[in-house]
């Protein structure tokens, strides 16, 4: 394996970590407020559906982001509903929005455009495209860093960019500012929080409404930017397997990063490297490389990850004492 | 009346009610594959050749979209029960059902595309892709510049290494130097709509120097043929003309003329001339070909015309043989 093929390789990871990363971090707002989210994979799917629809209508993709937004937070907001003020079950809530979201996209997008639930195929103003940084070519003849810079670093659209930003961002306003510790502490104790005359359900839904903000970006990159236009389920667990990176980040913000990115190499590996000879042992069946990712998730889960402990209020409705 | 009299007289009613139904449904019914009717591709091949009939006849068709493989025996079992005629289904994975289906209902047409069931009842409707692959094999060695060229499958499964094989075949036999990437898109029916994978297959592709990138792959081709217009190289389309998708970037696409199929199997019964029994549909019979209109013709050059067409006709008189995959399990060439 050559430079070259690490650089393709490594961009490839991240493309397809981008959506895994968006909502994972979605889920560990959510999770970290003490309200588990299993409804990311139809939150993504709704505002893939919403952003590639309102790209197509209206030509614009940022409309197009926004509309994205817009519907995973109204699903935000249904499970906030669900799981805060009506006090019911979160991870029935969340079963409901995937079985919605799954269940809408299909119908409306067969209503509206007539194409078996899929939208048109998406224009190059109603996409994101691949941002190529100032001097990319130019400084291509460099040894080392001019092929990083212009095949890993420029070159994707501005979604992965945001998420990548929103690890640090993320970091830090867990960590660094008051709204954050008040979101880690409803999670963990929100008795004591409401003791200190800070309102648990303002926080544990302003915590879903940006999961709701994430998802609907996620869902954005997918059909706008990943993809040019939407079809039927094409989420296709990233969900699922952003919930998986989520414990094996023990819900923290760098690890979390790591294990997308970890996942997403996985899967560019699996796409690239169809049939492996390894010397010895004969040829590595496709379906291996295709199963790897899912492999590697029940083997973390099970063992390596060590003791995963959610936030100790998770899954719990707050019920104030009488 | 009586209670008893009363109610013979409702299933009398019904009886005639139902017989009334049966006879109004004797219309064709088509069954589409997994990708979806609007794959742009397989599917809408069969979509198109459906509403062909319905246009040049005036007779409606029922329509079912698969959703998934345990709808199968069901959906097809639903069709005949309601006593249409003919039962067309789309998809290689139809084997085992139209077996059992077709046995149940020995009165009613059954058509089945793209895999071979022998039964008194049933026409079969193969076409030899390894002879149009070939075709496009030889189009793209002749467009790229790399001297490499990628293909894209859907569904790992023989149906589809013949025409990655034929591909080959034609590449090679044009420039033996030139480099094939091959990859498959998945082992399950999801790989035939899947574009965000399709997408990032052909971009390793051509991240790795090819610049003609060919698809067999459905509904997950349109993400193949999004990123080669991205990357500013040539797609490869199929099955249906995807020619328009991507104009000036779809180099050809290798037709299959599942329309035709679906469109005579449902003339044949209109005027009761249906036949069972294997139909091949080769180049010599036009059940496969490739692609030029408007959208293209600037790409392909007299040369390649010439080459495209030599190589057909030599194929036809059979000085060219085109291995087929699907008899041997293998490809001579990669």
């Amino acid at each position: 394996m050559d430079f070259a093929t690490v650089l393709q390789l490594a961009g490839s990871s991240l493309r397809l970590a981008t959506p895994l990363l968006l909502a994972c971090l979605a889920g560990l707002y959510s999770e970290r407020a003490g309200i588990f989210d299993i409804g990311l994979e139809g939150k993504m799917l709704a505002a893939a559906f919403a952003a590639a629809a309102f790209a197509a209508i209206t030509g614009s993709v940022w409309i197009g982001l926004l509309a994205g937004i817009a519907a995973s937070s109204a699903l935000s907001l249904i499970h906030g509903v669900a799981s805060i003020t009506l006090k019911g079950n979160q991870l029935i809530s969340g079963v409901a929005i995937n079985f919605l979201a799954a269940g809408l996209t299909a119908l409306v997008g067969q209503n509206w455009f007539g194409l078996g639930g899929q939208t048109p195929q998406l224009g190059p103003g109603q996409r994101f495209l691949a941002i190529e940084w100032p001097l990319a070519d130019a400084l291509l003849p460099v040894p080392v860093i001019g092929p990083i810079y212009r095949h890993l670093i420029s070159g994707h659209n501005i979604l992965v960019y945001l998420a990548l930003l929103a690890v640090p961002a993320t970091w830090w306003i867990l960590y660094r500012t008051r709204f954050g510790l008040r979101l880690r502490a409803v999670g963990e104790n929100p008795a004591a929080v409401d003791t200190a005359g800070i309102s648990v359900v303002r926080l544990r839904y302003a915590a879903v409404m940006i999961a709701g903000l994430l998802c609907g970006i996620a869902g954005a990159y997918l059909s706008t930017g990943m993809a040019a236009g939407f079809v039927r389920e094409m989420t296709a667990g990233k969900g699922f397997i952003a919930l998986a990176a989520l414990i094996f980040a023990k819900w923290r913000p760098w690890p979390a990063l790591g294990a997308c990115l970890l996942f997403g190499a996985l899967e560019a590996i699996g796409i690239r490297y169809q049939a492996i000879t390894i010397p010895g042992l004969g040829v590595v069946p496709v379906q291996f490389m295709q199963a790897l990712p899912y492999i590697l998730t029940v083997v973390i889960l099970a063992g390596f990850v060590g003791k995963a402990v959610p936030p100790r209020a998770g899954g719990r409705p707050y019920v104030k004492e009488r | 009346m009586t209670f008893g009299k009363s109610l013979a007289v409702a299933a009398l009613t019904m009886m005639t009610a139902a017989g009334a139904q049966a006879q109004e449904a004797a219309n064709p019914a088509v069954i589409f594959d997994l990708g979806g009717k609007f794959d742009r591709s397989f599917n809408q091949a069969s979509y198109d050749g459906a509403e062909r009939f319905t246009k040049e006849t005036g007779i409606a068709y029922e329509s079912f979209e698969l959703q998934n493989d345990a709808q199968r025996e069901q959906a097809l079992r639903r069709f005949a029960e309601r006593g249409h005629n003919p039962v067309i289904t789309n998809g290689f994975s139809y084997g085992s059902a139209m077996e059992t289906v077709s046995q149940e209902f020995p009165d009613t047409d059954f058509v089945v595309i793209d895999t071979v069931v022998e039964q008194p009842n049933v026409r079969s409707v193969v076409f030899n892709e390894h002879e149009g692959s070939y075709l496009v094999g030889v189009l793209a060695a002749m467009a790229s510049k790399t001297g490499k060229v990628g293909f894209v499958g859907g569904m790992d499964i023989p149906l589809i290494q013949k025409f990655a094989c034929g591909y080959v075949q034609g590449v090679k036999a044009t420039n033996p130097d030139a480099e094939v990437f091959q990859a498959m898109t998945g082992t399950t029916g999801a790989a035939w709509n899947d574009p965000v994978r399709g997408g990032e297959l052909a971009k390793s592709q051509i991240d790795r120097g090819a610049d003609v990138v060919y698809h067999a792959a459905g509904g997950t081709g349109i993400g193949v043929l999004q990123a080669a217009a991205d990357a500013g190289v040539y797609g490869i389309g199929v099955d249906s003309n995807q020619n328009y998708l991507h104009p000036g970037h779809v180099l050809t696409s290798m037709l299959k003329r599942v329309d035709v199929a679906t469109y005579q199997a449902m003339m044949d019964v209109h005027n009761g001339a249906f036949t069972a029994g294997v139909q091949v549909l080769g180049l010599k019979e036009d059940g496969v070909g490739w692609a030029l209109d408007e959208n293209n013709k600037d790409l392909i050059t007299p040369e390649m015309q010439k080459a495209a067409d030599e190589a057909r006709a030599k194929i036809i008189s059979g000085e060219i043989l085109v291995h087929d995959y699907s008899t041997d399990g293998a490809c001579p060439v990669s």
